[in-house]
């Protein structure tokens, strides 16, 4: 179903022969969309890591205050679309745009991808094994450096993977901040031509680079074991006192979270006050509730389509599971209107009364936001030991009621996780949205778009802030989720 | 668990999906989707403009209507891609390039002669398969403080030229600019227009749309910027707050600067409800559904044969607009170009 989307793209772009797309690829627009995509993935991963590990770092390994609090503020900027958050800069700072806009939007908006899985990750670290390292004669930063960075290193490239994703199919924010990527271009291409051979060739290019993230990904995380063998008793984490640094470490928190929370609601609150001045009254009630049925049922059916896949993720390693894995993360890199095109061409071609149905919308969910799911299902899958299944079986119950019974309570806690992050997905998605929703429906991210595109600020916040308001209960689903996961 | 196990609970959970998706989705469709008894209308042309229009279509004929909206040039695409099978009975553009698309691919229906008749003879094609439903006009929008009157261009095609260069923006990626940039193509061929893409692509500031540029020549980013009149005179009639600090500039002259492009109005072949259709444009092109230009604060020109424009506007005829014919505008070969030019 994911690879769909993928083979329909690449038959466009090659139709009329190999020659013509490469003549479409090489010339220079594609050069200067490539140093623009690059430098961006580049930057805000970097960025990215810095902040998520630091603030990750000093939440659960040192003595600071607040720890409880800090990681709800530190995830908390899930809640804010990064197209509400460049909103939000760019009524501010005026002037505020290319690349330098770019990465400090992306930066601020997607940094709580590393922040949650290393912390979580930090939380429940062996001391033991830095004792090791320490006995051993290496200093602070080198025990950090080989035993530390060792350790999280699959969360970190967890995190640094999910942020390369959603960069490389951004859209509203680096359209709004003049930043052209790939996927503004191929947003472009569609706007002078729908679904023309020049976007997907553009697309297939994206899809190229999505291909060397992922793999570089796969590379990185080699193939070493980092998990302890046996149970025995694990040394809680001994946390650092930093001394003078204890107010430089908080004035760095403070401030990560006022730019990356602070500067939305600043924003948000100044235009919800000027709402008089609006061009047109805001529609709340019918979006609100559009977007809503659209979420949780998307999120629903995403969550409970990738329980087989994941499934078969954690309990095997073999290439095809891999492979499987791989190829829903590519399509979920491509830009909403990607897959969207590609589902129209198919249901006109094949399936003419799916189109304009809500029943596709979902479906393009489902493919954009699956790896989001897969991500969290996986970990929860992983998490319950086979051998509570088996004993359940040799205890009577037929494998449905074992499943039922004790697999399946014991993974609702991440299942839940997967399903915040695709139901945030899903409401704060554009293009795939504005193309395949049924005549008349509007969604909050859609509405908020229309009126954000004529920079009628005041039109525009109301519909922001009711986004911010939908995602927030969600985030903590999502810490909730991670929580429980990482402590089994 | 075993493997073959595995695969059974996958199949279970699959088909439980499925039937849930289409459960759920049955549900949410009864109150969204696609109503086959309704007139469907695909609009590129403003949100405001065509609800207006659809709201008084509906009250003086009890037919009921539902609007799509898109861009021109996207949805001109979309209907062609659609084919005959198109769920769109009439099509509203701001441009008419992308008509013009719609229309070589034989999709369009021929518009009433009496529907014709109620607009000048300039504002339909020969082929009348298609009415002209209103006007808009090129125009120089400048920040005084940071370009005197005097130092302005004399002609759009002086833009591309190097003395110009990081001082003026344009919506390029826009089916309003592609627009101008046909009528250039017209008028001035293809070397040139070539040429000036260029003068663009190394000089000019890319904005998101008409009036992000506008904004920008307000707040003193951009010093000029090439965008339709209305944009202007309606955020005059406002607070004016995107516009206080600027001016307007015609180049006048048939320039292809001072090029008026034509919103057009259609009736799709695959209409199920043609006779509607035809009642809707109709209506829109006569003198009432006209004054909707007026009422909704859309500052486009007027083109129903008696239908007053907005009294603060330039007449349309003192606009010396370039004589290009608006029914042969070619919008491909328009998209070609930018994309030589690596401006798309």
């Amino acid at each position: 179903m994911c690879a769909l989307p993928l083979v329909v793209v690449v038959l466009k772009a090659f139709e009329s022969g190999a020659g013509d797309a490469f003549a479409l690829i090489w010339r220079p627009r594609i050069g200067e969309l490539l140093v623009n995509t690059v430098s961006l993935l580049v930057l805000t991963c970097v960025i990215s890591t810095v902040l998520g590990v630091g603030a990750a770092w000093l939440v659960e390994r040192t003595a600071l205050p607040g720890t409880a609090f800090w990681r709800i503020a530190l995830v908390a900027p899930l809640a804010v679309p990064s197209f509400v958050n460049s909103f939000a800069w760019s009524a501010l700072v005026p002037g505020f745009e290319g690349l330098a806009g770019a990465v400090i939007v992306t930066s601020l908006s997607y940094f709580p991808f590393v922040f949650l899985p290393v912390a979580a990750l930090l939380r429940t670290l062996d001391q033991g094994l830095e004792d090791a390292a320490r006995a051993l004669g290496h200093g602070p930063w080198r025990t950090f450096a080989r035993v530390g960075l060792a350790q999280i290193r699959p969360a970190l490239l967890g995190g640094v993977l999910l942020v390369a994703l959603h960069l490389l199919a951004e859209y509203g924010a680096l359209e709004m901040l003049r930043f052209p990527t790939f996927t503004t271009a191929i947003l472009d291409q569609f706007q002078v031509a729908f679904d023309s051979r020049s976007g997907s060739v553009l697309a297939v290019v994206l899809m190229g680079i999505a291909g060397t993230v992922l793999t570089l990904e796969l590379l990185a995380r080699g193939r070493v074991r980092h998990t302890r063998v046996g149970s025995g008793a694990v040394r809680r984490v001994t946390r650092e006192h930093l001394g003078r640094a204890t107010p430089l470490a908080l004035f760095g928190l403070v401030a990560l979270t006022a730019l990356a929370l602070g500067v939305p609601a600043w924003s948000l609150g100044k235009w919800l006050s000027r709402a008089d001045q609006a061009s047109e009254p805001a529609n709340l009630g019918p979006t609100l509730w559009s977007t809503l049925s659209l979420g949780l049922i998307a999120a629903v059916v995403t969550t409970v389509a990738t329980v087989p896949a994941a499934w078969l993720i954690a309990r095997s390693r073999s290439w095809f599971a891999v492979a499987v894995e791989r190829v829903t993360y590519v399509a979920a890199s491509l830009p909403g209107v990607v897959v969207a095109l590609a589902l129209i061409t198919l249901t006109i071609g094949f399936v003419r009364p799916l189109y304009q149905t809500t029943t596709v919308l979902v479906v393009a969910y489902a493919i954009l936001f699956l790896p989001r799911a897969m991500v969290a299902t996986r970990a929860a899958i992983a998490a319950v030991p086979p051998e509570l299944g088996d004993a359940a079986r040799t205890l009577g119950d037929n494998p449905v009621r074992a499943f039922l019974r004790v697999q399946l309570p014991l993974m609702l806690r991440g299942t839940m996780a997967g399903f915040a992050l695709v139901f945030i997905a899903v409401t704060t998605e554009l293009t795939a949205t504005l193309l395949l929703a049924p005549t008349g429906t509007h969604t909050l991210a859609t509405a908020f778009w229309h009126a954000s595109a004529s920079l009628d600020y005041a039109a525009a916040a109301p519909y922001a802030a009711a986004l911010v308001v939908l995602s927030a209960p969600l985030t903590y689903l999502l810490l909730h989720g991670r929580n429980e996961e990482s402590r089994t | 668990m075993t493997r073959r196990r595995t695969m059974i609970l996958a199949a279970v959970v699959a088909t439980v999906t499925a039937l849930g998706l289409s459960a759920c989705s049955k549900s949410l469709e009864a109150t969204g989707d696609l109503d086959k008894s309704k007139l469907t209308i695909y609009s590129a042309q403003h949100e405001n403009l065509t609800e207006e229009w659809g709201r008084e279509f509906q009250d003086r004929t009890g037919i009921k209507v539902q609007i799509r909206y898109g861009d021109d040039s996207s949805m001109g695409a979309q209907i062609v891609q659609e084919g005959t099978g198109s769920p769109a009975d009439v099509f509203l553009t701001e441009n008419s390039p992308a008509m013009t698309t719609v229309q070589n691919a034989g999709l369009l229906a021929p518009v009433k002669a009496s529907t014709l008749a109620q607009v000048g003879d300039q504002y339909h094609p020969s082929s009348k398969n298609w009415v002209g439903i209103a006007a808009r006009s090129t125009v120089l929008v400048y920040n005084p403080k940071k370009i005197s009157e005097a130092q302005l261009p004399k002609s759009l095609m002086d833009l591309a030229k190097p003395e110009y260069a990081g001082k003026w923006g344009a919506a390029a990626g826009g089916a309003d600019f592609q627009a101008i940039i046909s009528a250039m193509l017209a008028t001035e061929g293809e070397a040139r227009t070539s040429q000036w893409l260029s003068g663009l692509k190394s000089g000019a500031k890319i904005y998101q749309n008409n009036i992000a540029t506008m904004k920008a020549v307000n707040a003193g980013q951009s010093a000029m910027g090439v965008i339709y009149h209305y944009y202007w005179y309606r955020d005059q009639a406002l607070d004016k707050e995107s516009s206080g600090n600027t001016k307007l500039h015609y180049f006048r002259n048939e320039d292809p600067g001072a090029f008026v492009s034509l919103s057009g109005g259609a009736v799709l072949k695959s209409s199920k409800h043609a006779a509607d259709a035809q009642k809707f444009l109709a209506f829109i092109t006569s003198k009432e559904g006209q004054k909707a230009l007026g009422t909704t604060d859309s500052k486009e020109y007027a083109v129903g044969k008696g239908a007053a424009s907005d009294p603060k506007l330039p007449p349309l005829d003192s606009l010396q607009a370039p004589k290009v014919d608006p029914f042969k505008l070619n919008g491909p070969k328009v998209i070609s170009l930018m994309t030589k030019a690596g401006i798309l």
